[in-house]
């Protein structure tokens, strides 16, 4: 970690949480989530929220990498299928220490590394360009085939969305990676249960109640039907995230199936204004909002 | 005379041979496309997909990451159309060297009709920055082109037709990236052509020929990037200049001609012959050629009413809705 990620990384010792850096790591990064995007005005809120403690759990415990070497080809490979969900990752490389976090004010401005979508020629640790939703998982199955092609020991890492979940090109995917047996892949589903509108409560009837996409089906049971090991955590849990990593990793040694994680999250996850609703799926905050913003993650003014 | 695909696919075993990078992704159409000649040879670096076109494209640009080249092995009606959302972002935004194989493009695909017949295909990946668009003539230059993307360190599209032509490029032939090819000199009247039709349109210069009119034969394999000095060298001289594909006159190599010729002063005047903004059908490659304009001896028919009505379109000509 740079020393620039280390400030505001003041750890509440009577936080209560057993893993009380990584949440403080979580706060850090949606702070940025939210601050970045107002200062850019324009960004998505939600989906990077829903997502922050699955992506702080795998880049400060689980993903092998060196932010000093990015393109080492040892490196275990990420793809941010949900490639609107942006900011998020950037959030998390910031603190990681893959570029400096003050770069994080150049988001969508012109000549910006950080790009309104993740760009693999632009963003150092970025691995796989996305924002056309659907692409990222086949583009981890090429990735995790080539290794085995290889012989290379490393794991590919796939975030996806549940809005996602309903482009077809995702299922072609699903279908290739068991077939191929690919155990070195790792499927994430950030299932936050709202997308841009989404799902109307009643068909036929739309009150602007919103539904979860997959409530009509068992998706833990269809994805164990396309062959892949499917394991469903609280998204917001670290005990849970890690632990469901940590299976994953074994399932390599152990089975030939991909694993899949289903994680129940909640959109806008760390905020109270902005928790469990479509209509913070982008947005901009007012400077009333972002100083609640400030007091609910224990932002120092002086130091961000 | 060997048709494009078995080129195509002898040729990536010849080169597979040396080149370990090199990976054949199919979306089922192998024993069409003649795929199956690498995968015979080489059975640990042919990749099957199944009919998933997009999936194809997305693993693909994956395996690219790992030091891989692949060419894709399916017909290009699905590949410029079904996956061109993830050629767009996957392969052209990211520069990753995968290569497009558009098989059965144009009209001539075994009487499947306007389901596959691929007519936007040029102008499709023509608009797409980063982008090499090739269309090879005949067996030789199917080879050349092959081997010369099988090497390039990007994305290419190449055109690829079904079944044989007539040779009309000279067995040490080269192939050089950008450079038109002038199949016969002299003449105002300049046929500009592109891919397998070049070498029919080679047969109606032949053709005018023996009824006194004398036209150049122009071949355009790179659609992009075209070298312009080039093109302009082998129309210098000619009063008219008419492109003919196998494609839709709009976008295709009608369009490049015309966009770079509007751009010059005293250019000659360009008609296009091709598809006129319509769907063709199902049919023998025959008739097919006939009906829509394409075969020699409808060539040099169109030509010659055309330069008795110099003031039509060539839509008045031919006839469509373009």
């Amino acid at each position: 970690m740079s020393e620039d990620a280390r400030r505001g990384l003041t750890v509440d010792p009577d936080a209560p949480t057993q893993y009380p850096e990584l949440a403080r790591l979580s706060q850090l990064v949606r702070w940025h989530i939210v601050n970045t995007v107002t200062q850019s005005k324009a960004g998505h809120i939600g989906g990077p929220m829903s997502m922050t403690d699955l992506l702080v759990a795998l880049y400060f415990e689980t993903l092998r990498i060196d932010p000093s070497n990015p393109h080492s080809p040892d490196r275990d490979r990420f793809v941010l299928s949900k490639g609107h969900s942006a900011i998020g990752l950037y959030s998390v490389l910031a603190l990681r220490g893959y570029f400096p976090v003050e770069e994080l004010a150049t988001f969508d401005h012109g000549n910006s590394r950080l790009q309104g979508h993740p760009d693999m020629k632009l963003t150092p640790g970025v691995d796989v360009s996305t924002g056309s939703l659907g692409q990222g998982l086949s583009a981890g199955v090429g990735i995790a085939l080539g290794a085995k092609k290889l012989g290379a020991g490393y794991r590919t890492w796939v975030m996806l969305g549940d809005g996602e979940l309903q482009e077809g090109m995702i299922w072609e995917a699903f279908n290739s990676a068991s077939r191929y047996r690919l155990n070195n892949l790792v499927a994430i589903v950030d299932l936050n249960g709202l997308q841009q509108f989404g799902w109307p409560a009643v068909a036929t009837r739309d009150r602007f109640d919103r539904s979860d996409p997959w409530s009509h089906v068992d998706l833990h049971a269809i994805l164990t039907g396309f062959g892949w090991n499917v394991l469903s955590v609280d998204g917001h849990d670290f005990g849970d995230i890690l632990g469901a990593y940590e299976a994953a990793v074994e399932n390599a040694s152990t089975s030939d199936k991909p694993t899949v994680i289903l994680a129940r999250t909640t959109k806008g996850h760390g905020l109270s204004f902005t928790s469990g609703t479509y209509k913070w799926h982008n947005g901009v905050a007012t400077p009333e909002q972002l100083e609640i913003a400030r007091r609910e993650l224990a932002i120092e003014e002086t130091t961000l | 005379m060997r048709a494009q695909r078995d080129v195509w696919g002898d040729t990536l075993v010849e080169i597979g041979a040396v080149d370990p990078s090199i990976v054949i992704v199919d979306g089922d159409l192998a024993n069409s496309t003649k795929a199956d000649k690498f995968a015979a040879a080489y059975p640990d670096r042919f990749v099957e997909v199944g009919i998933a076109e997009q999936n194809m494209v997305g693993i693909a640009f994956g395996l690219t990451t790992a030091g891989f080249r692949p060419w894709l092995s399916t017909f290009g009606v699905f590949l410029t159309h079904r996956a061109l959302d993830p050629i767009r972002m996957l392969v052209s935004q990211t520069q990753a060297p995968v290569r497009v194989a558009g098989a059965y493009s144009g009209l001539l695909n075994g009487s499947s009709g306007k389901t596959h017949q691929d007519i936007e295909d040029l102008a499709i990946m023509r608009a797409m920055p980063n982008m090499t668009v090739l269309a090879p003539v005949d067996e030789i230059e199917t080879a050349e082109v092959t081997r010369w993307a099988s090497q390039h360190d990007g994305p290419v599209y190449v055109r690829l037709a079904r079944d044989a032509v007539r040779q009309v490029l000279p067995d040490d032939y080269t192939f050089k990236l950008g450079e038109v090819i002038t199949l016969r000199p002299g003449g105002v009247i300049a046929l500009v052509s592109t891919g397998a039709q070049s070498s029919r349109v080679y047969e109606a210069a032949e053709i005018l020929d023996e009824i006194g009119i004398h036209a150049r034969v122009i071949h355009v394999p790179t659609i992009k990037p075209l070298h312009v000095p080039s093109l302009m060298e082998a129309v210098d001289g000619a009063r008219i200049v008419i492109t003919v594909e196998e494609h839709s006159i709009i976008g295709g190599l009608g369009g490049l001609v015309s966009e770079t010729l509007a751009e010059r002063f005293h250019s000659p005047r360009v008609a296009r012959m091709g598809l006129q903004d319509a769907w063709s059908e199902s049919g023998p490659n025959d008739f097919l050629l006939d009906k829509y304009g394409l075969s020699p001896k409808r060539v040099a028919q169109l030509v010659r009413e055309y330069l008795n009505a110099p003031e039509a379109t060539t839509r008045q000509i031919v006839g469509g809705n373009a």
